[in-house]
């Protein structure tokens, strides 16, 4: 649903401007019962083609394999024979959103519904007929941008750099923390304690924005925002696992006091002998406002020059 | 259609999720219907173990379109754990969040879910089928032309406040963790007065005012005749409903259920007509028709059982719920009237989902005005290791409850009762059908529909999000 507000004007316009058009949506589309099936058994067979098979939400294969927890209403057949049947006649194979990518929260702790994502599903060696692996779109909910710029990708160069774990480059290549409007905060160590507090949220209420991949503060989330902007943790979601964290999801893991989670390409003594010192360094304007809700010490001005 | 058949219709699209319906027809008419909810997610057992605070994080990744009424329901039934109570700015901030999904999604509902059943080629005779056909045409119409981008705009809010919609943390049992200052408070007023003047000019055709005022079916139907049909999508559905006789469609049990919402609508249930208090402690959930063996353990070979939804009972019976049953708890005349022989139907549903979106526009434009920049917006709200608690809240689609118990520090049980869980029940022990399915005994089936039409139209009228409703 985060799609439908896609560059403010919509998930259908927003991929038409790179001639890109839906098939069938279950939010969007007229067709409903009878003739929806006719459109996904021509997918399934063939002999409509698709260039893209979007996929939101795990693939549940429980109970027991049979992938009943859900059947695809109508038809009798579990959901996961509909996305194997379709993904072998597609083009590219797009997860949308963690759950797809990652398995995500239906996934977590004994995983109720032995859920997977799609690469699982069609086999680690999956590729689709466009020659790439499943395109993780990841993210919970995945930034409406991430989703049609990847298509839109595809659409005009017929492939998509991804990382390691199938994000596309695009996203992926930038962590969450670039851009943070908390940047002075982290820079000083001036962090929250509480949750309506402004500063750096990484000391202690699980900010792991410096680890996560994303551009969620370099571009904004529905005009305006951003998670940390908005005074919570980041947590990670368009990881592999991110739902099953160490500690809870507001808490900073810590041995000895030290954050276990710190930026992944950093040397640790250095992380704690910086930290040391840019708090030792820490503006007293800075300190105050990181325990307050709102600015309580503005900027200090120099006076005036006389001429 | 002289003889007896069975009907399955499914994938059920334009709703949240995945819904399948079985419906026995004879005589041109439904006699009997099954819904089935056909996915099981399991995040009750999810929430199981970990610590109470993390139902936040959770609760609202349950669902995409209902995750504000998600979070504020977890945040409720932690803050009664911890027995504490938001501050003015706090309670303010939450109440336009909250109002602020409800009254997207009734938008969204309207123009991109309900109205394009309009459009199939069985009304081309219909005076009316060239303006649906131009207005609500699926994807391509005029009306989710104008009103998807006026609803991303209109979301704008959930960014300033909430960093993000769906599923954000800013909402907190003791309030939230970003104030607004006086700039952005002002932007926020700028946000409304965009989304006022589209639904003014686009969906109404009129004042926001004129419409909450809509005080009876009189009032209505007069209200309808002052312009030609195609002047506003309101006035639109409101010459459908009355060519079609949507209001003597869909009836429902005549029972409502509020939790009530934002000090506009009150607490309470109505049946027949007669207002009275809501115990919570009366709900139960009847596990007969759902492949459960327990409320928390799945079994899909279970005999008898035919969906994933429970069937949530007060005092032992179906209650529908929605902006419709806030309307009738809260005695509103056009409710009650448009409702006073058959309980409720496609008209009222929809008719008052549209009213209640135009009262919340106006309700969070005074709500804005009365934020305090600089004042406290959160209380700190430390939880005991053990205890129980209870979250209450209206989502768009209606009575939504988190009821949790907490030991050692751990969630030991969390139980959700969602509003189409309400709505979209399976029959109970004593065979009682849920009130969609009541609602669907005696709709018209014509020769060689499959997927009948007036079915389509009853179903959509409940604004279904199946998502929450399996949980």
């Amino acid at each position: 649903m985060s799609l439908l507000a896609a560059d403010d004007m919509g998930l259908v316009h927003s991929l038409e401007r790179f001639g890109i058009h839906l098939l069938w949506h279950p939010s969007l589309s007229m067709e409903c019962g009878a003739e929806a099936v006719a459109i996904l058994e021509d997918a399934a067979s063939g002999r409509i083609k698709v260039d893209a098979l979007c996929v939101e939400g795990a693939a549940l294969t429980g109970p027991d394999g049979s992938g009943r927890f859900q059947i695809l209403s109508g038809t009798g057949k579990a959901m996961t024979w509909w996305i194997k049947a379709i993904a072998a006649q597609a083009h590219h194979v797009v997860a949308v959103g963690s759950c797809a990518a990652f398995g995500g929260f239906p996934a977590a702790e004994d995983n109720p519904t032995d859920s997977v994502s799609l690469q699982d599903l069609l086999g680690a060696d999956f590729r689709a007929q466009g020659g790439l692996p499943v395109i993780n779109v990841a993210g919970c909910a995945p930034h409406p941008g991430w989703l049609v710029e990847s298509l839109a990708e595809l659409a005009l160069s017929g492939t998509c750099a991804l990382d390691s774990l199938g994000r596309p480059r695009a996203f992926a290549d930038h962590l969450a923390h670039h851009g943070c409007g908390r940047n002075e905060f982290y820079e000083f160590k001036a962090s929250a304690a509480r949750a309506s507090d402004r500063g750096c949220l990484m000391e202690n209420l699980g900010c792991k924005a410096t680890q996560a991949p994303g551009d969620c503060n370099i571009r904004r989330w529905n005009g305006y925002g951003s998670c940390t902007d908005a005074g919570y943790a980041c947590i990670n979601c368009t990881s592999p696992d991110f739902q099953d964290p160490e500690a809870s999801f507001t808490e900073t893991a810590k041995i000895a006091g030290i954050p276990v989670g710190l930026p992944v390409d950093m040397p640790k003594a250095w992380f704690v002998a910086l930290a040391a010192l840019s708090k030792s360094a820490t503006p007293k304007r800075v300190r105050a406002n990181s325990h307050a809700d709102h600015v309580v010490v503005p900027p200090a001005r120099l006076p005036p020059k006389h001429s | 259609m002289n003889t007896n058949s069975r009907l399955i219709v499914g994938p059920f699209n334009r709703v949240e999720g995945d819904l399948e319906v079985t419906l026995d027809i004879s005589a041109g008419q439904v006699q009997s219907a099954r819904v089935t909810a056909p996915m099981y997610r399991g995040f009750e057992r999810i929430l199981v173990g970990r610590p109470p605070e993390d139902a936040l994080v959770v609760a609202p990744r349950i669902c995409g379109i209902c995750s504000v009424s998600q979070s504020v329901a977890a945040a409720r039934a932690l803050a009664s754990v911890a027995r504490i109570a938001m501050p003015d700015n706090g309670r303010l901030l939450t109440d336009l969040m909250l109002a602020c999904e409800n009254a997207a999604d009734h938008l969204t509902h309207f123009v991109l879910f309900f109205m394009p059943d309009f459009v199939r080629p069985t009304y081309a005779d219909r005076p009316w089928f060239a303006a649906a056909e131009r207005r609500f045409a699926a994807i391509h119409g005029e009306a989710s032309r104008q009103m998807v981008p006026a609803r991303a705009r209109f979301l704008h809010l959930m960014g300033l406040l909430a960093g993000k919609w769906p599923h954000s943390l800013a909402l907190q049992p003791g309030g939230v963790t970003k104030g607004v200052d006086s700039g952005e408070r002002i932007r926020l007023l700028g946000i409304l007065a965009d989304f006022r003047r589209q639904l003014e000019q686009v969906l109404f055709a009129d004042s926001l005012e004129n419409i909450a005022a809509l005080s009876s079916r009189a009032a209505l139907e007069s209200w309808a005749d002052q312009a030609p049909q195609d002047h506003g999508d309101f006035r639109l559905f409101l010459h459908i409903a009355r060519d079609l006789r949507l209001d003597q469609s869909g009836h429902g049990p005549h029972r409502f259920l509020s939790h009530g919402s934002f000090g506009l609508f009150p607490a309470g249930q109505a049946v027949s007509g007669a207002i009275s208090a809501f115990d919570p402690a009366q709900v139960a959930e009847d596990l007969t028709s759902a492949w459960m063996d327990t409320p928390a353990l799945p079994d899909a070979d279970k005999a008898g059982a035919y969906s994933w939804c429970k069937a949530p009972r007060l005092s032992g019976q179906s209650f529908e719920t929605g902006a419709l049953a806030r309307a009738m708890v809260a005695a509103d005349s056009l409710a009650r009237d448009l409702c006073a022989d058959k309980g409720g139907s496609v008209q009222a549903r929809v008719v008052i989902r549209l009213v209640e979106l135009a009262k919340l526009v106006i309700a969070m434009e005074n709500w804005t005005k009365r934020i305090k920049p600089g004042e406290a917006i959160c209380e700190e709200a430390p939880l005991p290791l053990h205890g129980h608690g209870l979250g209450l809240v209206e989502a768009a689609r209606g009575a939504l409850s988190h009821r949790l118990d907490m030991d050692g520090g751990r969630i030991r049980d969390y139980a959700i009762i969602a509003p189409t869980t309400w709505n979209f029940s399976p029959r109970d022990q004593a065979g009682n059908p849920g009130p969609l399915e009541q609602a669907l005994q005696g709709a018209p089936v014509q020769d060689g529909e499959t997927t009948p039409i007036a079915v389509q139209h009853i179903v959509r009228s409940f604004d279904p999000c199946m998502a929450c409703t399996v949980h």
